[in-house]
């Protein structure tokens, strides 16, 4: 039975990952990427790590594709309509040799080293083994260290996104700063926070499509159409 | 089901992942090449936690899971942020950085 299931999600997982790699339209490969994560959810139930398997369908191929759907869908609608396929010529060439080294590599490495247990099952059956209590013990007491590291470095990647992806403020008056509310007195200028928009379009100042004097940080982007449109 | 198994697939998928690195030019598509890779990294370290049966494996599994949020996040807002500067979204168009 388990060897049934085994192949049923082992095909699934490679057939999306060679989805992602083939597939032309963006949006399609990241719901070949959706499938190729439950598949691989189904393997890791296979090999006991309930705990990471409901992780991976919930975080992974919930979350994180749902960011990589916006993404796509955001991106789609730009001047730069045509995304690029694939490089072709003698690159690609030897880009699929190297692959075909790297698997034939690999294989060698995994199945060639001559260890006995990797022909075998695996260890015997523990009742413990997996289940969120043993990974939430192993996370505070053995591991505690990697999971104080992993919670500042998620809290950094989410400072370093909003950094990257803010607006910078086009089409916001400098000189005209009305104060609604208290954090207006505390919040600097051009943070690109969805309040200085809204003060732009209720400003009685000039209009708000009108390109404002722009200091040094938003100047690049004051010829930018789209960023008024908010 | 034999360990040996799960590595040839692990194995499997990882090429296939980076052939798509090597060959794609859309950083998205490139970004998903390399969720591949650390899934399939992800699957043998799992594969080996089993055929020891000690839970480390999973722990690392699940740190490479918060790793590789945190690299899609700031890829994904690097993508958007070119978006909005009306850059293409294409990697072979991006080479000021070329020396």
């Amino acid at each position: 039975m388990a060897e049934i299931f085994f192949f049923i999600a082992g095909i699934g997982a490679i057939a999306g990952a060679v989805g992602v790699v083939t597939v032309r339209n963006s949006f399609y490969a990241v719901l070949a990427l959706v499938g190729h994560l439950l598949s691989l959810a189904a393997l890791f139930l296979l090999l006991r790590a309930q705990f990471v398997a409901a992780a991976q369908v919930i975080v992974y191929a919930g979350a994180v594709m749902v960011l990589y759907v916006f993404v796509v869908s955001y991106v789609a609608e730009g001047p730069f309509q045509s995304t690029p396929g694939a490089i072709t010529g003698g690159a690609r060439a030897l880009a699929y040799l190297f692959a075909v080294v790297l698997a034939a590599e690999l294989m060698i490495a995994m199945l060639g080293n001559g260890l006995e247990a990797v022909g075998h099952d695996g260890a015997p059956y523990d009742p413990g083994f997996g289940t969120p209590a043993a990974i939430g013990k192993l996370l505070l007491t053995k591991f505690l260290f990697p999971f104080e590291a992993a919670s500042f470095l998620l809290l950094i990647a989410a400072v370093g996104a909003v950094v990257l992806a803010r607006r910078r403020g086009s089409g916001i008056d400098p000189a005209f700063r009305p104060v609604l509310s208290v954090m207006d007195l505390v919040r600097e200028e051009r943070l690109g926070t969805m309040a200085e928009t809204v003060h732009a379009g209720t400003g009685a100042g000039p209009a708000v499509g009108a390109t404002a004097p722009l200091g040094a940080g938003g100047s690049d982007l004051a010829a930018d159409g789209r960023e008024a449109g908010w | 089901m034999a360990i040996g198994w799960y590595l040839a697939v692990s194995a499997l998928i990882f090429t296939i992942g980076a052939a798509g690195v090597m060959t794609r030019r859309n950083p998205l598509v490139v970004l998903l090449c390399l969720e591949l890779m650390l899934n399939a990294a992800n699957l043998a370290l799992i594969a080996f936690s089993r055929m020891h049966g000690n839970g480390d494996g999973q722990i690392f599994a699940i740190i490479v899971m918060v790793v590789a949020a945190c690299e899609v996040t700031v890829g994904l807002g690097v993508i958007v942020a070119m978006h909005r500067r009306n850059l293409p979204i294409d990697v072979d168009e991006l080479r000021e950085l070329q020396g």
